[in-house]
Order: structure tokens, then C-alpha cells, then sequence
């Protein structure tokens, strides 16, 4: 009975750290039974949803809940359980180790340091910008406003808990330096700027999630998404749309 | 051809870019963002040969898909570390911008057209991941079956 209540342990913990780094149901599903029939539980029972996993060792066993409130998309943490739940599966981790591992993931922060985040959008949003049709002028606009964007979201999201209030200012403040650029002639095209500059908000693994999810039949998982990457697209569209009614 | 060498080093920028924002592996930017580039420059050239954008996204994004599932098997690493970089140019985000613009503009019906678009657009990158995904579940059957019947004839000598 300890045995099976380790077990448990590991696979949820496994779970826990997938479905808060961002990985579709299905997969966190899958690596949970996996574990489980690996260590020698045959009739494990997972159930997850985007905020909760409940996971059973077996009919009639107890079933655990756990409750998963703060989403963030970490692809790296999901490689990493990924490749334990691998190495369990071909027989060469014991559960005590394996948990061992996990916890340590679960504590790592393997993100990429912030300066090079906003590097990151600030390229791309200037990339952006040059594969939807924009001139070359509109490089370094697309990229300052992309970079600050990006900067205002992740220093809201640090204070605020709502995500959808951080990329509401985010888009605002890259409305705003659209239509600064244009006024004193440093931009071309404002549409191409903000085009560019919001694509670093834009919740393109949320919306292959959902669509992912819906595929592997997990259909409120899948429609949860939905209305999550909805609801995002809404917040940087409001952003952008008080900008410009001001205009 | 100038232009093709800007879109293929824009492209491939940008979503290794989305990789590292997304914070995938170090070791798999490059793949990110080749997979990204591919996707993107059958896009733009099925696009500049007067095909239509609903047609050259799925044709993209069935491209990304397949990329992605070789590119999983290839580096035992999930899926949707590549596939999440390779799609990401083909999200019509600027048409969505500019949907979203007609609105505020009190302009409804240009709002209207561009939103469906948009609804079309979204809706081939996924029928094209859909199509790469049960492609690659037929053919594991079809190898699961070829297995099992070899390790039967084997038993049966």
C-alpha cells in the first residue's frame, strides 16, 4: 500500500509539473499511465483537465486530487519530464530516484534569463514585421516597440496575477509607441509596426494546444484552451482598438 | 530573389525567436527555427503563384507537421516543441489585427469578412496538423500490424 501511495506521488508530481509548463492534456494523461504501468500498476486511471489532475493507482484505490491554478508555457520542463518518464518506462529509474528527479525539475528554473526574452521578442517583432509585407524602415520600429511590449507584460505579470491585464497594457503601450513612431516619421507603416510588435503576445502555443487536445478527444480540455487563447486575443485586441479610437 | 533570402532569414529569426520566448531547449533553436523557416517560405511561395491563402496555410501547416513529427521521433523530444515554433508564422495575426481595426472603425462588414478569413485561416493550420498526425498514426499501425504478423509467422515455425 506505501508502495502504491509513492507511486502515485511520482506520477502526479510528474503530471503537476507538465500541466503547469504548459503541455496538452492528452500528453500529461499519457506520461501519468505510463509511469504508473511502468512501476507495475496495471489499471491506473488518470483524469486532467487544464486546472486540475485526479489520478487513481487502481479501482477502488483512493484518488488523488491535485489542483493546478497557475498556467505559464515552460517547453523546456515538459523535454525534461518527458525523458524521465522515458527512462522509467524502459525500466532503468526506480521510483524513489525518479521522484528525487522530478523534484528537482519542479524547483529548477530553466527559463531563459529575461534580457535575452526580450531580445528575443524584440527581433522577432522586427521580423514580423519585414514577412508581412513591410519595408526595411519599419525594422527598428517594429522591433523597439515588440521589445518595450514585451517588457511592460512581463513586468505587470510579475505584480498582477490576471494575465489578460498584462497583455492589455502590453498591447496599449505598443499602440501608443506605433502611433508615437509614425508622428515624428521614424515609422513607415503603423499597421506593420503593430502588427510585428504584438506578435510576441499572440497565443499561438494555446491555440495548437487546443486544437491538439480537441484531436486526442479531450474536448473540454481542447474548448478550455479555446476559450483561453480567445480571451487572450481579446485582451491585445482591446489594447491596440483604445489606441486607436483616440486617433 | 532578394526578397526570397529576407523572408528565409526573417522567418527563421523569428520563430527561433518564439522558441526561446516559449524557452524549448537550447540544443533545439536551430530545428525551431528551420522547421519555422520551411513552413513559412512554402507559404510565401505558393502565395506569390496566385494560390489562394487558405490552400497555401494548410499546405504549410501540413508541412510543419510532418517536419515536426520527424523531427520528435529523430531527437526523442515532444512534439509540440517544434510544431508550436514552425506554426507560429502562419497564425494570421495580422489579418486578425486588421479585422479587429475594421471594427473599432465602425466598419462592420469589412470587420465581418476579414474575421472569417481569419476563422478559414486558423482552421487550415489545423486541419494540416490534424492530417500530418493521422498520417503518422496510420503508418504506425501499419508497422505494429507488420510487426505482429512477422513475430506470429516466427512463433508459428
Amino acid at each position: 500500500m506505501e508502495n502504491k501511495l509513492f507511486i502515485a506521488r511520482v506520477c502526479t508530481l510528474a503530471g503537476k509539473i507538465m500541466l503547469k509548463s504548459g503541455a496538452e492534456t492528452y500528453r500529461v494523461e499519457d506520461t501519468m499511465n505510463r509511469i504508473a504501468s511502468a512501476y507495475g500498476l496495471r489499471n491506473a486511471q488518470s483524469y486532467v483537465t487544464p486546472t486540475g489532475i485526479n489520478f487513481s493507482t487502481g479501482f477502488a484505490d483512493p484518488s488523488n486530487t491535485i489542483r493546478v491554478s497557475e498556467r505559464s508555457t515552460d517547453l523546456h520542463k515538459i523535454t525534461e519530464v518527458n525523458s524521465i518518464s522515458r527512462k522509467i518506462d524502459e525500466g532503468g529509474l526506480d521510483a524513489i530516484e525518479a521522484f528525487r528527479l522530478l523534484k528537482e525539475i519542479e524547483k529548477a528554473r530553466l527559463a531563459f534569463p529575461e534580457w535575452i526574452q526580450i531580445i528575443a521578442a524584440a527581433l522577432l517583432s522586427g521580423c514580423f514585421a519585414i514577412m508581412f509585407n513591410g519595408t526595411w524602415p519599419d525594422f527598428l520600429p517594429a522591433c523597439a516597440a515588440g521589445g518595450i511590449g514585451y517588457t511592460v507584460v512581463l513586468w505587470i505579470a510579475s505584480m498582477i496575477d490576471v494575465r489578460i491585464i498584462a497583455d492589455f497594457f502590453g498591447s496599449f503601450v505598443i499602440g501608443v509607441l506605433a502611433v508615437l513612431f509614425i508622428k515624428t516619421g521614424l515609422g513607415v507603416s503603423m499597421d506593420i509596426i503593430i502588427i510585428g510588435a504584438v506578435m510576441p503576445l499572440v497565443p499561438g502555443l494555446l491555440i495548437t494546444n487546443a486544437v491538439r487536445d480537441l484531436m486526442a478527444g479531450h474536448l473540454l480540455s481542447g474548448m478550455g484552451k479555446g476559450a483561453e487563447a480567445v480571451l487572450t486575443a481579446f485582451a491585445i485586441g482591446s489594447g491596440i482598438a483604445v489606441v486607436l479610437s483616440f486617433i | 530573389m532578394l526578397d526570397i533570402i529576407a523572408q528565409l532569414v526573417t522567418s527563421f529569426i523569428a520563430s527561433a525567436g518564439f522558441a526561446i520566448l516559449f524557452n524549448a531547449p537550447k540544443r533545439t533553436l536551430v530545428q525551431c527555427g528551420t522547421i519555422g523557416m520551411l513552413g513559412w517560405i512554402l507559404y510565401y511561395l505558393l502565395h506569390e503563384s496566385e494560390m489562394d491563402a487558405v490552400g497555401a496555410t494548410l499546405a504549410a501547416a501540413l508541412l510543419v507537421g510532418v517536419l515536426s513529427q520527424l523531427a520528435a521521433r529523430f531527437y526523442k523530444i515532444p512534439i509540440i516543441i517544434f510544431n508550436v515554433a514552425g506554426i507560429i508564422p502562419l497564425v494570421p495575426g495580422g489579418l486578425a489585427y486588421n479585422a479587429m481595426r475594421q471594427f473599432v472603425e465602425d466598419d462592420y462588414n469589412l470587420g465581418l469578412q476579414l474575421a472569417t478569413k481569419v476563422m478559414l485561416l486558423s482552421g487550415a493550420i489545423a486541419l494540416g496538423l490534424v492530417f500530418s498526425e493521422v498520417a503518422k498514426q496510420i503508418i504506425d499501425k501499419q508497422r505494429k500490424q507488420k510487426r505482429d504478423k512477422e513475430r506470429e509467422r516466427k512463433l508459428m515455425r
